[in-house]
């Protein structure tokens, strides 16, 4: 019955554009050449470890966290480019993660992805209208004269010159090219774009180009964005909302303004406060917090809450409690056992107290 | 300034070959960086920052470079005339470079404990043994756990967080005056960007050594220099004292990279400032102001005449027809308070 329904129809507010539920991607480093196995002690790299959120129709879901948190898999998971082990991503009530592959070819087309590294992700033997008319035709949504006219209208939505059409992609820079990446991944009219480090790759005078450009063509054709970042600036200025991530799963969530002001779990608020600010008047009174080592291994994260071996506040509890993410204000949710909806600020609660587990 | 910096750059011109054209990467840089100063780099990349810092280090190729003119007076001895011997001597133990990716600047094959006591038996005359506590002591200084446990591991059993700091103790193992940090942590998570910053400022602090920061984020330097230099297409665009030149940046260029960073204190949510256009192409810059083509404030003669290094204060002076317009506009942060 799923194939009855028309996929353009939109859900409108009723509901989330896609909601993603318990999702796990784990990646099994026994199989292949033994010595790899071997090297990797024969474990499992929990690269997303149950993630479940929503994102809503029209909005942007800013995804932050350190190398190594499953940031980009999760990205990937949601548009099924790596197989999900366990859970679902509903798109418009539909599970991509167990559709069979002729369906999901058919959904991709409302799904597509910017990459970070904007060369990588363009073959160089294709010129810039070929890279562009790939999805017009895989999709067959138009042949001939109108296909060129979409390709022409495409290069300059994001801001190139028809004159480029038969260039390759090395004779561009890297802004120009992650453009061509944006107009390909505009062709087939998604609804939904997962952008993967957009701009990390890109000199400073140029991101705020392409940060614009994103945030033009949403407002322009209505998208919605899954925003990951390191950048936790570029995250700040660009989404509505931002789940944080630490060693596969998100710690906290929550609207974008609220996050960032007043963060509520403790990574966060050592994340936020690490932020190099450009104002030395900021920068010479502000307090950082200054965490203790990295981001352990994803093959063997430390148990219980992940983050609890580099946390001021952990106690006992943190070593063996897998904290669940709680709302603890309205609409902000954190994964902590120290705190509570009662209790929501870390340096108000007792010492040793966990009011997170009560509930 | 009545004492003689330790580091001064006087016309430094660093050019490069390449099929019979001529890439102008560093063009007539001058800086000075005083005893225990930090000096902040900031510019794009191929604004000629780290050719400039490679100079400093006579360490750009040549062929295909060359150092066309200039000088670089280190301590009052000028380094382009030193012989290699007398240079290799210096380098390392006077002035040392931490690069961005602390992966392919150390040896994969060497335990860490012989990188770190080759440098001291080279250059202080240590015996193994007095190399090998010194290197203990080294590590322990920058925050490694274990130091005596960990100095016979290999880089790749480090984070690259830990292989930074194993960079910056080796660095510092000869107590150098100058060291030059290329990108430090553009490689590294925020949090881990933090740490190493962290011990650069303390490590600044207890050794007095003279530091100049090169990197593209101008939150960085905000937080680290006391002096910042803006380079573009191989010039010097601005030098000014950090709280100055971000409050009253006298350079177009300056300016809008200022404006184009977003601000995570800002809570208007309007189109970020842009500079238009691309960094131009070094090996064919226009006649006239490189920067020209992208400014909003260019005129006629911006297009013609290259511009003057004008002086706006004792210590900011700017590469602009029009740095004293620019420098009177007062600076606000944000272009699109209109939308909130």
């Amino acid at each position: 019955m799923n194939a009855d329904i028309p996929p353009v129809v939109r859900q409108g507010a009723s509901g989330p554009l896609v909601s993603v539920r318990d999702l796990e991607v784990h990646f099994d480093l026994r199989r292949g050449a033994w010595w790899k196995a071997q090297a990797a002690g024969g474990r499992t790299v929990r690269a997303v470890d149950g993630v479940s959120l929503d994102i809503e129709s029209g909005e942007t879901l800013g995804l932050v966290g350190e190398s190594g948190c499953g940031k980009t898999t999760l990205g990937r998971a949601i548009l099924r480019l790596v197989q999900p082990t366990a859970g679902q991503v509903l798109f418009r009530g539909r599970d991509i993660a167990t559709i069979p592959q002729a369906e999901l070819r058919r959904q991709r087309r409302y799904m597509q992805m910017i990459f970070q590294d904007p060369y990588a992700s363009l073959d160089p033997r294709m010129t810039v209208g070929q890279i562009i008319s790939e999805p017009i035709e895989t999709f067959g949504l138009a042949t001939g004269a109108e296909k060129r006219a979409r390709v022409a209208d495409l290069m300059a939505t994001v801001g190139l010159s028809e004159r480029f059409i038969n260039r390759y992609p090395h004779e561009f820079s890297g802004g120009q090219q992650q453009r061509i990446g944006i107009a390909r991944a505009l062709a087939p009219h998604p609804d939904f774009i997962v952008a993967d480090e957009p701009i990390s790759a890109l000199d400073v005078s140029i991101q705020a180009q392409i940060i614009n450009l994103i945030e033009h063509l949403q407002r322009e054709r209505r998208l919605t964005y899954l925003f990951i970042s390191h950048d936790l600036r570029a995250v700040r200025h660009t989404s509505d909302r931002v789940a944080v991530m630490y060693l596969g799963r998100v710690v906290e969530l929550a609207d974008a303004r609220r996050l960032y002001e007043s963060p509520l779990m403790p990574y966060t608020k050592a994340l936020i406060s690490a932020v190099p600010i450009p104002d030395p008047a900021v920068e010479a009174r502000r307090l950082r917090i200054v965490l203790k080592g990295d981001v352990p291994s994803p093959i063997n994260p430390p148990s219980g809450c992940h983050f609890h071996p580099r946390c001021a506040y952990a106690v006992d509890a943190c070593a063996r409690v897998d904290p669940a993410l709680v709302e603890i204000k309205p609409a902000h949710f954190a994964a902590c056992i120290r705190i509570s909806a009662a209790e929501p600020d870390i340096d108000r609660v007792a010492p040793g107290a966990t009011p997170g587990l009560a509930s | 300034m009545a004492e003689a910096p330790l580091l001064s750059v006087r016309n430094l011109r660093t050019y490069f070959d390449e099929d019979g054209r001529v890439v102008k990467a560093v063009d007539d840089v001058s800086f000075e960086v005083g005893k225990g100063e930090t000096v902040g780099v900031v510019g794009e990349s191929g604004s000629g920052k780290s050719v400039t810092s490679l100079s400093i280090m006579r360490l750009v190729p040549m062929p295909p470079g060359r150092i066309a003119s200039g000088e670089v007076i280190f301590d009052g001895q000028s380094l382009l005339t030193l012989s290699d011997r007398q240079m290799r001597s210096l380098r390392g133990k006077r002035i040392a470079m931490v690069f961005q990716d602390p992966m392919t600047s150390l040896n994969p094959f060497l335990k860490i404990s012989t990188q770190l006591m080759e440098v001291t038996q080279l250059h202080l005359g240590h015996s193994k043994a007095e190399a090998r506590a010194h290197a203990i002591e080294m590590l322990e200084l920058v925050g490694i756990p274990d130091a005596a446990r960990r100095m016979d591991q290999y880089p790749h059993e480090f984070s690259g967080g830990m292989r930074q700091r194993v960079m910056i103790a080796i660095a510092l193992s000869c107590r150098p005056q100058l060291l030059i940090a290329d990108e430090p942590t553009t490689a590294l998570d925020v949090t881990i960007q933090a740490q190493i910053l962290d011990l650069i400022r303390k490590l600044k602090r207890d050794t007095g050594t003279s530091v100049v920061l090169i990197t593209h984020d101008l939150g960085v330097v905000a937080g680290m220099a006391d002096r910042i230099i803006v380079m573009y297409a191989g010039h010097v665009f601005e030098t000014a004292p950090t709280k100055e030149l971000f409050a009253r940046p006298g350079n177009p260029y300056t300016r809008g990279l200022l404006l184009s960073v977003p601000d995570v204190t800002d809570m208007t949510r309007g189109e970020l400032y842009q500079i238009p256009g691309l960094p131009p192409d070094v090996s064919r810059l226009p006649p006239g102001c490189p920067f020209a083509a992208r400014c909003d404030r260019a005129e006629a003669i911006c297009h013609e005449v290259f511009p003057p290094l004008v002086q706006l204060s004792t210590q900011h002076h700017s590469l602009c027809h029009f740095a004293a317009d620019v420098y009177q506009q007062p600076m606000q942060r944000t272009v699109a308070a209109a939308d909130a």
